[in-house]
């Protein structure tokens, strides 16, 4: 571990650099008998992506509606900006795995439905829902139903929605899982222009150690029965390379091999 | 469909069927069954008689008032059990024993509480076609995908918005085919409404007209109520089709 820069000690080091934008405390979630989270506690750095990564029942996707405020949590808590949440709040946008488009209502409409709900006039809306439909490159879909768009096209449509309401946080359900390899890759360089362009913190799940490594800033690696960080990992120079090249480098691919390592045993 | 390589046009086959009838008409085969081009005749003779006109005023608006509440009651009240356990465990044995209920037996009982008039008539109408609404309209919140609910949710909508933008448009195209289905039951409803409490609309012609053997005269009612009824449940099929393109996708 010590080698892949991944130990606790230059984490807590670097996190400390930074202000802490989402944080859960001893967060707990029960079905019944069954313990989907157990004593769950993991800080989020502001202003920056922190991927929830492990096998699958392992309560990655628990833990992000948690944080979303869609779930409630059995005991502990999650505080955004230092303040403890009661349910779904202004300062966190969700991207969902299905896209959870409106089937029925135009992109432009789809883009506008959280500021809609928030009550801003139509005029206002659309002419910011206009900014971030042509900001993910569907600039001239605007009057286009989710039906008549791909999968690709259908997650920009839900990832301009939650940057229109201008939170925080953008909570990421796997995203580009229900997408084609192609179009996942170019989601995932414009993720990082994102995530260096936008001064939002990005929580993101996802099953795949590759896009995990890829794209995070910081990785939490949460393992199954009973749910739990196992490790945190900070790769430190990826950010810095260019997105063309970090797939062959030398870092990323050790990264990539330990956490695999630390997998493998939970993977049936 | 094509025949010979020619296009019909849609519903060629009631030709088929009117031509046969008039066939077996002309043949005074049955008294009851005069030929069809007879039974016209008889419709625009009697459709601007004074009685015509007084029976379709009649069963017209117990009619459409019937359906009025059955819609808007029904959808409300399938969206809220689709949306609430508790409300659905509560109601659903209900709504099941008044679909598959006799409503006819009923009716004397409406008749008691409610009197013999126009009110007992729109009610009849109702509890016709108000069941099937309702299992569809739950049925099409039932089966709303989970994550629209959630996105609502998290982007803070209202009880009111997520109702009224996001069930309600989501069970749209099962809400449209229980009211098509309802709408052809509430037909049944008010004829029989008609023959059983009041003499009345429609019900009271057949009665007229079967009493004394008019068989042309008893048949251009017929004709009159299936068009009428035929009508609003194509209507109510070209709305479902406007939102079929996403009723497979939702």
């Amino acid at each position: 571990m010590a080698m892949l820069q991944t130990s606790t000690e230059p984490n807590t080091q670097s996190v400390s650099q930074h202000d802490i934008a989402v944080s859960t405390r001893n967060v707990s979630k029960n079905y019944g008998e069954v313990e989907a989270l157990k004593d769950l506690t993991l800080e989020f750095p502001r202003g920056q992506l922190t991927s929830l990564l492990g096998p699958s029942g392992c309560g990655k996707t628990t833990l992000l509606k948690i944080i979303a405020g869609l779930l409630e949590p059995t005991s502990g808590e999650v505080e955004v900006d230092g303040k403890a949440i009661t349910g779904p709040g202004p300062d966190r946008a969700f991207v969902f795995q299905d896209f959870a488009l409106l089937p029925w209502a135009s992109v432009i409409r789809n883009v506008a439905f959280g500021l809609e709900l928030r009550g801003v006039a139509k005029s206002e809306r659309e002419a910011i829902a206009e900014k971030y439909i042509k900001d993910v490159g569907l600039g001239g879909f605007e009057g286009s139903f989710p039906h008549e768009l791909s999968g690709g096209m259908r997650q920009r449509v839900g990832l301009a929605r939650a940057l229109s309401v201008d939170a925080d946080v953008l909570l990421m359900d796997e995203p580009f899982s229900a997408v084609d390899e192609q179009t996942r890759r170019k989601f995932q360089e414009d993720l990082l222009s994102l995530v260096a362009n936008e001064n939002k913190t990005f929580i993101f799940v996802t099953h795949s150690i590759e896009e995990a490594v890829y794209v995070s800033d910081q990785i939490a690696i949460l393992l199954p029965r009973p749910s739990r960080v196992s490790d945190i990992i900070r790769p430190t120079g990826l950010r810095e390379k260019d997105m063309l090249t970090i797939r062959r480098d030398p870092e990323y691919l050790d990264i990539v091999d330990e956490i695999w390592a630390s997998l493998r045993s939970y993977v049936e | 469909m094509k025949v010979f390589g020619i296009r019909l046009p849609g519903m060629s086959s009631l030709l088929i069927w009117g031509l046969l009838w008039e066939i077996f008409g002309r043949a005074e085969i049955s008294f009851f069954v005069p030929p069809l081009s007879e039974v016209f005749a008889t419709l625009f003779e009697i459709f601007g008689s004074a009685a015509f006109q007084k029976a379709l005023y009649e069963t017209a608006y117990a009619f459409f008032s019937g359906v009025f509440f059955a819609v808007a009651i029904g959808i409300p009240v399938g969206i809220m059990m689709g949306k609430n356990r508790l409300l659905d465990e509560l109601l659903l044995p209900w709504v099941n024993i008044f679909l598959s209920a006799p409503l006819t037996a009923l009716v004397p009982v409406l008749m008691v509480l409610f009197g013999f008039g126009m009110k007992s008539i729109i009610i009849t109408t109702t509890l016709f076609g108000i069941w099937i609404i309702i299992l569809n309209a739950r049925a099409g919140v039932m089966q709303i995908n989970r994550s629209l609910v959630e996105m609502a949710t998290s982007f803070g909508a209202s009880s009111w918005d997520a109702f009224s933008k996001v069930y309600f448009w989501a069970a749209l195209p099962e809400i449209l085919g229980g009211v098509r289905i309802g709408v052809i039951r509430a037909v049944k409803g008010v004829i029989i409404g008609q023959l059983l409490i009041s003499i009345a609309g429609f019900g009271a012609l057949f009665e007229l007209y079967s009493a004394n053997f008019l068989m042309s005269h008893f048949w251009a009612v017929l004709i009159v109520l299936f068009g009428m009824a035929f009508t609003i449940s194509e209507l109510l099929a070209y709305m479902e089709r406007r939102v079929s393109y996403y009723a497979a996708k939702r």
